[in-house]
């Protein structure tokens, strides 16, 4: 077993994997930039090194700067989180050609799986469902064939590609031309390589993705899908397992898929196979995310299963310790990504200082998080302050507990997008299943139904001079200010006395 | 101790004592059998016949908001006896205004110089957060007195970049 692991990360998912560290009895080993330094996970972790200034490029995204830090902390394995380095192959080079183990796949894997034309071609050998579509790069001539061939509406995607980039959507023969040309120069522009290559449009899909597990003995198991269909702007907002609409004959089928890319890519740890389903329940292979992710929880919450700790057994070599038949969905549990966002103002990042945090707890709650109160959100990264995640016995009471749990959450200095999940959980659509990846962006583009009632303004006016008051106390007792206001004595009336005490000031 | 206070656009006059026995209130010429307690700094705990309320407080460098429950309401507090805050709520023409930074940020570039006049809403200066450029006006018309802050200086969120008067 590794004698210290390296977190490359920062975050609530710095201090999720530091956790299991702990809980393995490995000490754990943080990096921080300059507006980190009162970071949450260099609370917890048992080392910590400065290495440079708040941007990712010149911290944590610095390969010489985290291995140094690995030569001198003596860590012999790097854990690298999801974002940053988890799934740059040249740092799963670099970090064994310095001896220190990479905590996920090889490089190999990577590079095959990462590109995304690559990954349909081995796909295509293994013989798993494809959305239709080209399995390798083309030219404009090529394009216009087998777009009509596979049939309009269409995708153009970059096969480096990630993010959104480099991707247009073509309703018509008309817009392939600019299309292509855009698609083209944004992908060399963002990845350095143009490739593009060709899908059919899925209309309103389901994104659900299956986690995949596999030791470094050629052992490769599926842990259960996630459906993270919603989405604002290709980013995922709330997931949750099982997925309302898979039945265990479908997962059984997508789950052998999913070990089947993986095993055609050699892939080791922990990794995510993401398909498309359309309103027929086919599912499509999408891409595989080389990494944990961000969603992970809401799968060990219905398998019961470690994710963090088997990845650190699998890396230090270790075989899985159970069997595909051994792996039961119990329950479910749904996650939602609080991030420092302003849900009133188009989403606009909310930096700043989190002056009141008030946490859910009790039955069924999981929060990993990386903020705490008096911290200042910082503006340079991602947005995630924390996770919720909500587990129960079926779907609608872990939509009960979710509710009941942000009725108890308070991030007091910042804008959160916390009141979003308030009413995505009561939406009649999302309580009965129906979701797709169109389904945010039409609840936000309709009116709010059931708004927040401001029923209790005399209570706030009240409370408002209760702090007032108690705060002008605390200044007279700390001497800062004049007449103290005396407790009423002998039957007087309280008023006429305030009264004289206050003529006083 | 008396208080005008504002709660998203409508005034209220509170009456309130603090008594070794709990609270002496009245809202608004109404006598209010208040039950409240301070249970950690910003969080009260409020009883009134019975019904509980958790009320959360929300204090920025521009505004004060407070919480009962889920639902949040914009607040201004006045101690009419105080002498700072008769001249502040005498209106647009007296007392000095600040200008605040908002959020964290770096400023991009001055608009009007020491002991220009403005006019209430004049961008005075422009800051930049999170790629995004801000220009702070002056809330009333006046002299800017001083100006604090440099084109490229770091800000941080209260810092007072400007004093109108």
């Amino acid at each position: 077993m590794f004698k210290k692991i390296l977190i490359a990360n920062r975050g609530e998912i710095a201090v999720r994997v530091m956790r299991a560290c702990r809980e393995l009895g490995i000490p754990s080993v943080a990096v921080y930039s300059e507006v980190d330094r009162a970071s949450l996970h260099v609370r917890h972790a048992d080392e910590a090194y400065f290495i440079g200034p708040a941007a990712a490029t010149e911290s944590y995204l610095n390969m010489e700067k985290i291995l140094e830090v690995a030569r001198r902390s003596g860590a012999d394995a790097i854990h690298p989180g999801y974002g940053f380095l988890s799934e740059n192959p040249r740092f799963a080079r670099a970090c064994q050609e310095q001896g220190v183990k990479f905590i996920g796949p090889t490089a190999e894997a990577m590079e095959l799986l990462g590109s995304k034309t690559r990954a349909r071609q081995a796909m295509e050998r293994a013989g798993v469902p494809l959305v239709p579509g080209s399995s390798r790069g083309l030219e404009f001539a090529e394009a216009v064939g087998v777009a009509k061939e596979v049939g309009y509406p269409i995708m153009l995607k970059a096969a480096a590609g990630g993010g959104g980039k480099g991707m247009r959507l073509v309703r018509a023969g008309e817009e392939l031309r600019s299309a292509f040309d855009a698609a083209r120069s944004e992908a060399e522009r963002a990845f350095g390589d143009g490739e593009i290559y060709i899908e059919k449009l899925i209309e309103n899909p389901r994104h659900i993705e299956m986690q995949v597990l596999a030791d470094e003995h050629g052992h490769t198991l599926w842990l259960g899908e996630r459906e993270c269909s919603v989405q604002r702007r290709h980013q995922k907002v709330l997931e949750e397992s099982p997925s309302p609409v898979v039945d265990a004959e479908m997962r059984r089928r997508m789950g052998e898929a999913a070990v089947k890319v993986a095993e055609a890519g050699g892939y080791t740890n922990a990794g995510t196979v993401e398909f498309l389903v359309d309103a027929n329940k086919n599912f499509y292979f999408l891409e595989v995310n080389t990494r944990l992710q961000v969603e992970h929880p809401v799968t060990e919450m219905v398998t019961g299963l470690d994710l963090v700790h088997l990845q650190i057994r699998i890396a230090a070599g270790e075989p899985l310790p159970f069997h595909q038949q051994e792996v039961q969905l119990r329950g479910h549990a749904m996650e939602c990504r609080i991030y420092a966002e302003d849900p009133d103002n188009n989403f606009f990042p909310s930096p700043g200082k989190i002056t009141l945090l008030l946490i859910p707890g009790g039955p069924g709650i999981r929060r990993d998080s990386g903020m705490y109160e008096g911290w200042s959100v910082p503006l340079e990264y991602d947005p995630l302050l924390a996770k919720l995640i909500g587990y129960g016995s079926d779907r609608r009471q872990t939509i009960m507990r979710l509710r009941r749990a942000l009725h108890e959450y308070f991030v007091g200095g910042i804008k959160t997008n916390i009141s979003l999940f308030r009413r995505i959980l009561k939406n009649p659509e999302f309580m009965a299943g129906k979701l797709d990846t169109g389904f945010l962006d039409r609840l936000l583009a309709s009116p709010e139904t059931d708004p927040v009632k401001s029923e209790h303004p005399d209570i706030a006016a009240i409370a408002a001079g209760v702090f007032a008051l108690l705060e002008q106390a605390t200044a007279t007792r700390n001497g800062s200010a004049g007449a103290r206001t005396q407790p009423a004595k002998n039957g007087a009336s309280g008023w006429k006395q305030a009264g004289r005490a206050e003529s006083l000031q | 101790m008396i208080f005008d206070v504002n709660i998203d656009g409508a005034d209220y006059r509170l009456q309130l004592v603090r008594e070794k026995a709990g609270w002496k209130c009245r809202l608004n010429g109404r006598e209010v059998a208040l039950d409240a307690v301070l249970t950690r700094a910003n969080v009260l705990s409020i009883v009134i016949g019975g019904t509980a309320y958790e009320v959360k407080r929300e204090a920025t460098p521009l505004d004060l908001h407070f919480w009962v429950g889920s639902a949040r309401y914009a607040a201004e507090v006045r101690d009419p006896r105080s002498l700072r805050s008769r001249r502040q709520a005498a209106g647009a023409g007296d007392g000095i205004k600040k200008l605040v930074a908002p959020m964290p940020g770096k400023v991009v570039r001055l608009l009007v110089q020491e002991k220009a006049a403005v006019q209430a809403g004049e961008g005075v200066l422009v800051i930049e957060a999170m790629k995004m450029q801000n220009e702070l006006k002056s809330p009333k018309k006046g002299v800017v007195q001083k100006i604090l802050a440099a084109p490229g200086a770091a800000v941080n969120a209260g810092d007072v970049l400007a004093i109108v008067e």
